[in-house]
Order: structure tokens, then C-alpha cells, then sequence
């Protein structure tokens, strides 16, 4: 079974983001950027998948700058077979409907059985691309996923929901989108780095596959949220409690 | 015009607080016609600004699957301009699938409505906020349940069975694993009293516990809380778990992440109880209190 896993560029987690003053985005230069946190818990699943025998290879997959490269290069580090990447350098985000309609193209090229997604990308915080990638290839989807067993055909997936867990199954092939809890990515050795450097990797862009990518949504601008005003320290549980009560709050 | 909007429905009846607020923010583009899956519709009919309720009680939709879901929203989207669901695990489930079948974008977690065109959104952890404005011919939207006030119960509309094309026989439910909890939801909450890795483990989180019941108050936690299993992962506040945004919020042992900032700097009045001065939850906190938790917390439940 073939394991394909889309792994987007973003933001690394750790960044206090900035908001541009002219209110046109926020600041990404010089800044550092990392893999989807989602998406190392989805490159983690398939690598696991193939050690356990279950998956025979892992596909990474990219679409963005010619940078995200390197994001591909840290998913072979960690133990993917073999990578694609699909430049397109319009200069604005590529939306998660045009991401979903490359990946489609890419899922029909690659006939993977399972597609592991993140949940969300930490930077438009989304949460849409795999839902929206199990539409267009009519497919089952078990987004959110905190535990995925695969086995006869189907994959068993608990996901994590409002009310606590759910238990579905999927026919094959299906979409997974995984959840914080679903395990904790490895981190690359340094030989398996070096190695991955030789792993082959496939360029190609969005006009290859035919996918019009521009945007649906216009952005319109981009504002700071309203700061907070700066509070106050009590000394005491009792001058907390005083606090609470001027305020009518207990 | 008119939108549709999708109830949000859970252990066999529907989620007022959840559907109240997206149909308030529905309303502001047009006349609602509710659909409720897999529950009765009557409640949910005195919804203000709901005009029409559709009601389908087959098990294809009893469990919020994705597919047979979508399917049937899109069945009936012809009539709507928007189609509409609360940001809520159901909701970011089946929307984003409703729009790629019909060929739209989706925006997710909405905070703002500008006008039938344009709307407001978090990014980055919420540390922007985005204006954007759809050239779609139908909006396909999920509204963030914190920011938007729920309506009224002053309505009356009327309610009509629907059906659609039922199992698409892409999924399957096998079991929800739901915890039974008399205390408020973490979502509608007035007060929310949180724990982070400072409670430092699943016995002594008792603490936190016993300050909410006190306060009659929801429980929420920290995503480095949940990791070490401390708590479940239903209580997460953040930017990747549940936004909420109480008149308090009570973060106990927990440093303010911005991810978990994401979940919580719209409560009204934040109180931080860290023995970290430094801590950066301070930032955003009304009354902070540099304390052992251990120490401090029991002593408030017991002076309040
Ligand atoms: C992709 C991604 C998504 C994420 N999503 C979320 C999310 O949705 N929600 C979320 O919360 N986090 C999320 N995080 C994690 C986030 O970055 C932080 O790691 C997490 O919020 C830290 O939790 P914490 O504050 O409980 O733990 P820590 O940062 O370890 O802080 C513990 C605090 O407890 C204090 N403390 C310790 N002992 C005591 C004591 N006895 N009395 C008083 N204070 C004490 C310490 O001073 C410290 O400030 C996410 C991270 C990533 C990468
Ligand atoms: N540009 C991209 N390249 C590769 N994968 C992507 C890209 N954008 C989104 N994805 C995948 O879709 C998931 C959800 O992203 P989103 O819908 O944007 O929140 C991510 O975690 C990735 O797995």
C-alpha cells in the first residue's frame, strides 16, 4: 500500500508573528520557517505504517515556493521514500480548494491508498484541505485522527471531537487527517539527513497538472486583533477574591 | 437571500447554545432555514431569524459522517446563497467537503460578517486578523461560536421533513466514546477554570476540579495538560482545540502559549494563578497571582 503525505512550509510555531504596517499580510521575512507541526505527525504515521509492514512506500508531497524544498528534504530525513515538489510562485498563498486540485491530480498520477493530512496549517489555521481533497476524489474521510488502524481493506480511525472521542471506519482508499495526539513525530538523525539527500525528488509546478490556481477569496487587509489592557498583580488569594467580587464576577 | 445552516447536533438532540450562535450570525445575511440531522427540529424552531426548519431523522445522519452528510447539503443548496454551520468539530468536518463539491472556497472560523461578500477571520494563532472577500457565486462558511451573541428563543418556524439520497456507504459510525459531565459545557460556560502542566498530574487536577464546581464553572486545559494525560482531549483550549471566551477565565499552571492564548484572550476578565513571574500568560491576564497552584488554588476554593 502506497502512503501519500502533503506536507506544507509554514511559519515555525515558536515565531511571534508580526502584522505588516501597511496592513497587506504579515511579516515573513527572515523569519523561520518550519514544517506543519500536523503534517511531521502525518510524515511520523506513514513511516510507522511502513515499518509495521502494513504501507510499502511513502510519497511526500509540497506545493509553494522552490524553498519548500527543504521541508520536503526534512520529511525524507525522517524516513520518507521519496518526494514531489509543485512549485507555483504567483506570490499570494495558494487556497486550500487549488491545494486539493493539485493533490487530486497528484492522488491520480500516484494511485496512493491512503492520503495522511494535517488537520490545519498553523498559518491560515484552515482546516479544510483533506475534506476538501476526499470530496473531489469521492472518497471516505476521518479527519482529527488520534488513533488509525488499518486492516482489511479499511482503516479504523478514533478522532478526537468536541465531546470527547469517536470511532469510524473508512473503506480504502481514504483520506486521514491527523490530530495532535495521534503520536510524536521523530526527529532526523544526522546520517538519515545526509541520506535523505540523495532520496529522489521530482519538480513539477501547478500548470503541469492543469489546476487554475487562482484565488477565490480577495484579501481585503490585515489587522492586528485589539491588544488587551495591561492588568494587574494581587498580592494574596484574598485580594483576588476582593477583585472578583468588585467586579461581580463570583 | 437565503442561507442554509447546519444544526449542530449531538447525542441525539440538537446543541442550542452552538446552533443559537451560528444562526445569529447567519441571520445577519439573510433568512435561515435550519437543517437539523438526526434529532427533532421543535426546539430549534423558536430559534429567532430561522424562517424554516428541514429535519431528516434517517441514521445516515445520526453521526455526523462527513460524507452522507455533504451529500445532502448539497442536495439542497440550489435554493442558498450561503451555506453555514458552527465552527465546531462537525461543522470543520463537513463544510470544507460541501465546498469542494461545489466548487467553492471555504472559510472557516469566521468572527465577523462585513457584508454578504466579506468576512473576518483569525490567522497566524489568531495574531491577525484577515479581511476577505469571496468571489464565489455561493459562500460556504463555519462561524467561531465565542464571538457571535446566540439568538433568541422568540421564533416559531415551521418544520418540514427532508430526505436525501441517505448512506453513500463511504464510512461507517462505529462508537462515541463521550464523557457524561454535569458541568457546563467548555464552549457556553460563563466561567472556565483551566489547568496546564503545572498541575502536574491526572490525580491533582482534582484541584482545578473542585475550584470549577465551586464556580459552577466548565473545566479547560493546556495542550501540554492533555499530552500528559492529566485531562481529555475534549477539554483543550487553543488554537488547534476549543475557543472560548467566558466572563472568567481562571488559567492555573499554565505559561500562555500562543497557541493556547488562541483559545482564551477573548474571555472578559482573565485571572492567572503561575509561580512563574515571568510567565507570559501575565501578559494578558486582568489579575495575575504569583503562587505555588498547590497552595493557592485550594485556598481560593475554600475562601470563595
Ligand atoms: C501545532 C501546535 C498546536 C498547539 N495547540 C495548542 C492548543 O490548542 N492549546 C494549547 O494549550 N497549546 C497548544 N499547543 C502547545 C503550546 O505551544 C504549549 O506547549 C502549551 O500550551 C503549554 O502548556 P502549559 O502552559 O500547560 O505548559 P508549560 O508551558 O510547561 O507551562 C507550565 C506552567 O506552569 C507553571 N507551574 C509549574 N508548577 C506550578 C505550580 N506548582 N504552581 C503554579 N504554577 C506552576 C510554570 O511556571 C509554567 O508557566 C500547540 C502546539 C503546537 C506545536
Ligand atoms: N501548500 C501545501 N502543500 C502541501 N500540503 C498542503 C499545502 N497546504 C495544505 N496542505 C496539507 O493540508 C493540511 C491542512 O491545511 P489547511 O487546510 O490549509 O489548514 C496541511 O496540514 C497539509 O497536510
Amino acid at each position: 500500500m502506497k502512503v501519500l503525505v502533503p506536507v506544507k512550509r509554514v511559519i515555525d510555531y515558536n515565531v511571534k508573528v508580526r502584522v505588516k504596517g501597511d496592513g497587506t499580510g504579515v511579516d515573513l521575512a527572515n523569519v523561520k520557517m518550519s514544517m506543519n507541526p500536523f503534517d511531521e505527525i502525518a510524515v511520523e504515521e506513514a513511516i510507522r505504517l511502513k515499518e509495521a509492514g502494513v504501507a510499502s512506500e511513502v510519497v511526500v508531497v509540497s506545493i509553494g515556493e522552490k524553498k519548500a524544498v527543504d521541508t520536503l528534504r526534512n520529511a525524507l530525513a525522517m524516513g520518507a521514500d521519496r518526494g514531489i515538489l509543485v512549485t507555483e510562485d504567483q506570490g499570494v498563498e495558494i487556497e486550500p480548494l487549488a491545494v486539493a486540485k493539485i493533490l487530486a491530480k497528484v492522488v491520480a498520477e500516484e494511485a496512493p491508498e491512503l492520503v495522511i493530512l494535517g488537520k490545519q496549517a498553523i498559518d491560515n489555521d484552515m482546516n479544510a484541505t483533506g475534506q476538501m481533497l476526499a470530496a473531489l476524489l469521492g472518497w471516505g474521510q476521518a479527519t482529527f485522527a488520534s488513533e488509525v488502524l488499518i486492516s482489511e481493506g479499511k482503516a479504523v480511525v478514533t478522532r478526537e471531537v468536541d465531546g470527547g472521542l469517536q470511532t469510524i471506519s473508512v473503506g480504502l482508499p481514504a483520506i486521514v487527517t491527523t490530530d495532535l495526539r495521534l503520536n510524536e513525530p521523530r526527529y532526523a538523525s544526522l546520517p538519515n539527513i545526509m541520506k535523505a539527500k540523495k532520496k529522489p525528488l521530482d519538480e513539477k509546478t501547478a500548470a503541469d497538472y492543469g489546476v487554475d490556481t487562482t484565488p477565490r477569496l480577495t484579501v481585503v487587509k490585515t489587522e492586528e486583533p485589539a491588544a488587551r489592557e495591561a492588568g494587574i498583580k494581587v498580592g494574596s488569594v484574598d485580594e483576588l477574591i476582593a477583585k472578583l467580587k468588585e467586579g461581580g464576577l463570583v | 437571500m437565503a442561507v442554509l445552516c447546519l444544526a449542530e447536533v449531538a447525542g441525539g438532540a440538537v446543541a442550542l447554545d452552538a446552533t443559537a450562535k451560528a444562526v445569529s450570525a447567519s441571520a445577519k445575511l439573510g433568512d435561515v432555514t435550519l437543517l437539523v440531522c438526526g434529532a427533532a427540529g421543535d426546539e430549534a424552531a423558536k430559534l429567532a431569524g430561522v424562517s424554516r426548519v428541514l429535519v431528516t431523522e434517517d441514521a445516515a445522519y445520526a453521526h455526523g459522517l462527513a460524507e452522507n452528510l455533504a451529500a445532502l447539503i448539497v442536495s439542497l443548496a440550489g435554493d442558498y446563497a450561503h451555506i453555514t454551520a458552527p465552527a465546531t468539530t462537525t461543522g470543520k468536518n463537513v463544510l470544507p467537503r460541501v465546498a469542494a463539491l461545489l466548487d467553492v472556497m471555504v472559510l472557516t472560523d469566521v468572527t465577523s460578517v462585513v457584508d454578504a461578500d466579506t468576512f473576518q477571520r483569525p490567522i497566524y494563532a489568531g495574531n491577525a486578523i484577515q479581511t476577505v472577500r469571496s468571489k464565489d457565486e455561493k459562500k460556504v462558511i463555519t462561524f467561531r461560536t465565542s464571538t457571535f451573541e446566540a439568538a433568541g428563543q422568540t421564533g416559531s418556524a415551521a418544520v418540514e421533513a427532508t430526505a436525501g439520497a441517505g448512506d453513500t456507504g463511504l464510512s461507517a459510525f462505529v462508537e462515541d466514546k463521550v464523557a457524561e459531565s454535569d458541568r457546563p459545557e467548555l464552549t457556553s460556560a460563563k466561567i472556565v477554570v483551566s489547568g496546564g502542566r503545572g498541575v502536574g498530574s491526572e490525580e491533582d487536577f482534582a484541584i482545578i476540579e473542585k475550584l470549577a464546581d465551586k464556580l459552577g464553572a466548565a473545566v479547560g486545559a493546556s495542550r501540554a495538560a492533555v499530552d500528559s494525560g492529566f485531562a481529555p482531549n475534549d477539554w483543550q483550549v487553543g488554537q488547534t482545540g476549543k475557543v472560548v471566551a467566558p466572563e472568567l477565565y481562571i488559567a492555573c499552571g499554565i505559561s500562555g502559549a500562543i497557541q493556547h492564548l488562541a483559545g482564551m484572550k477573548d474571555s472578559k476578565v482573565i485571572v492567572a494563578i503561575n509561580k512563574d513571574e515571568e510567565a507570559p500568560i501575565f501578559q494578558v491576564a486582568d489579575f495575575g497571582l504569583v503562587a505555588d497552584l498547590f497552595q493557592a488554588v485550594p485556598e481560593l476554593t475554600e475562601k470563595l
